[in-house]
């Protein structure tokens, strides 16, 4: 939340987007423009297409009607190498972690590391995945499997996994969820880290109104499948509105 | 309706649902599956089965087509041949000998009656290369391996795993389905030799209990009616039956749906289709080479 003066550089534009799943509509309509190194939440409660949302940014989906596009690009138009090549300026930090079960922390760490800077020697990717665990403070995890972690430690493997790859867009669903008062903390810390540090453009989805206080810039409500309210954190939460105060009053005030 | 029309049906339907298949993506996704038409072209039923041997003839084409465009995963090939041969080698060798051993000891009495005990080699030779070790290891594989395959993708899909695979930059069709079935196709008909090979050693042991034979001279008389047809017959089957334990599984690890309960489905139907098919494609393969050696 460091950033009240975006530069207006448009990263992210949806509009009209419609997506349903067996003729169970999801998405009704979602128009949306995030600006570079900006952090956006999306906040609405479960079920309401959050997830699909941001998977339809990163072309993990295709959409039914409208238009997603991304750095200028139309998401759902772009063959498998430009798909490729975009989402390797784009993180994403899965709601369930996805670390891959079958490989180490570190294993995971080098993965896309490897892959996607092949030019990087040995030395160089075992320094950058020491200093990310250390940064995270997990420096001794380095060599046990995803399943000997708690969900915490996972979740910020999962982060960092993704911010080790420097993303200009990060896409972070629900980063806090579940977690302690004292992780989630580091994780907000860490979130506005890195778009100081590296200019990063976000979307967080979260329930967590701490997190969305902390680290948003622009908040949008989701309901049924449309966003009903947009603005700082102060403007969305001075409305009265019976589907947005619950959120506060739960946070806040109880 | 007889075997013929239903096979001119599949291209019929196929075509169907091809011209309804819309999607541009070439690269293989689940959304790009066809799943529920709006309205069904015969029955629900029967429409259900084409779209999924549709759906299936895609997948097996874009296996064929990635396995021959850069970048190969060697690093995952071997690690996957590891896991795939490697660790059945122990099911394969246990059942292997018995298989060889109980068989011979079956035999012996009514080849005994008349007096032919040494034909027994041979006769161990025809059955095993002909028949016992192609179709016994791949039923065995693909209850070990199938069952693993689709369990295990099956949970990396609904763990997102395969989304954060894509989402690296990488190809998760290639990273985990071409090398998978390239381990299946390639491993199937090695083990398939080692099988005979122990099935053989099974087999000797009881030969050389009732008789002074060494091992050279069971193993000659038992390969002795062998030709290259057989042979080549042996291999095509194998990695036949590799190919189709492969690509089954992993198609339905791949596109696994619905949590939990689907990776459950999704391990059982990849032990039980590709077992159903092997025996579909024994018929069709025996009977391939039957034709060819008249010829
Ligand atoms: N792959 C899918 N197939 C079918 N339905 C889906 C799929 N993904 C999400 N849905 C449905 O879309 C709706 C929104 O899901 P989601 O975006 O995950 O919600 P949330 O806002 O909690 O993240 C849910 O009703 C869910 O059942
Ligand atoms: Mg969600």
């Amino acid at each position: 939340m460091y950033n009240s003066q975006p530069d207006k550089e448009i990263v992210i534009s949806i509009h009209g987007l419609y997506k349903s799943f067996d003729e169970c509509p999801v998405l009704q309509g979602i128009n949306m423009e995030v600006y570079k190194s900006e952090n956006v939440i999306v906040l609405g409660p479960s079920g309401s297409g959050k997830s699909v949302l941001i998977k339809l940014i990163a072309g993990l989906l295709k959409p039914e009607a409208g238009s997603v596009k991304v750095m200028g690009k139309e998401v759902g138009k772009l063959d498998k190498r430009e798909l490729m090549g975009l989402r390797t300026k784009i993180g994403f930090s899965f709601q369930g972690s996805a670390l891959y079960d079958s490989m180490t922390v570190y294993e995971n760490m080098e993965f896309a590391l490897v892959r996607q800077f092949k030019n990087m020697h040995g030395g160089e990717v075992r320094k950058t995945i020491r200093e990310m665990l250390e940064a995270i403070g997990l420096g001794n995890a380095k060599n046990k499997m995803p399943s000997e972690l708690s969900g915490g430690q996972k979740k910020r493997i999962g982060i960092a996994r993704t911010l080790i790859l420097r993303p200009e867009i990060m896409l972070y669903d629900e980063p806090t969820a579940g977690l302690d008062p004292v992780t989630s903390g580091g994780i907000n810390d860490l979130i506005n880290e890195v778009q100081i540090k590296n200019k990063t453009t976000s979307i967080i989805i979260t329930h967590d109104l701490t997190c969305a206080k902390k680290t948003g810039d622009r908040l949008f409500i989701m309901h049924n499948g449309k966003f009903i309210k947009e603005g700082s954190f102060d403007e969305v939460f001075a409305s009265k509105d019976e589907r947005i105060k619950p959120f506060y009053d739960y946070n806040f005030t109880q | 309706m007889n075997d013929w029309q239903c096979f001119f049906l599949i291209p019929i339907v196929g075509l169907h649902y091809r011209a309804k298949d819309k999607l541009t993506s070439k690269r293989y996704s689940v959304e790009s599956n066809i799943n529920q038409p709006e309205k069904y072209f015969i029955t629900k039923g029967i429409d259900t089965f084409f779209i999924e041997v549709y759906n299936i003839a895609k997948f097996t084409g874009l296996f064929f087509k990635d396995l021959f465009t850069p970048p190969v995963e060697p690093r995952e090939i071997i690690n996957q041949c590891y896991e795939i041969g490697y660790r059945s080698l122990a099911l394969i060798s246990v059942t292997g000998f018995i298989i060889g051993a109980v068989f011979t000891k079956q035999s012996r009495p009514s080849l005994a009656n008349f007096g032919a005990t040494s034909w027994l080699p041979s006769l161990v030779g025809i059955a095993i290369i002909k028949a016992l070790a192609p179709l016994v290891t791949a039923l065995i594989c693909a209850g070990k391996v199938g069952s693993g395959i689709g369990a295990e993708l099956g949970s990396m899909r609904v763990s997102e795993q395969i989304d954060a695979i894509e989402m690296s930059g990488t190809d998760p069709f290639k990273y985990l389905v071409v090398t998978r079935v390239m381990a299946t196709t390639f491993m199937i008909p090695v083990l398939v030799f080692y099988m005979a090979l122990i099935a053989m050693m099974g087999s000797f042991v009881n030969v050389s209990i009732n008789e002074h034979t060494s091992f050279t001279t069971f193993i000659n008389a038992a390969l002795g009616d062998i030709n290259f047809m057989d042979y080549a017959s042996c291999i095509v089957r194998a990695m036949v039956y590799g190919l189709t334990i492969g690509i089954i599984s992993c198609y339905k690890g791949f596109n696994t749906a619905g949590g939990t309960e689907g990776v459950g489905k999704a391990a059982n139907a990849s032990v039980v289709l590709p077992m159903f098919l092997i025996f579909i494609e024994e018929v069709f393969i025996v009977q391939i080479f039957n034709w060819l050696k008249h010829v």
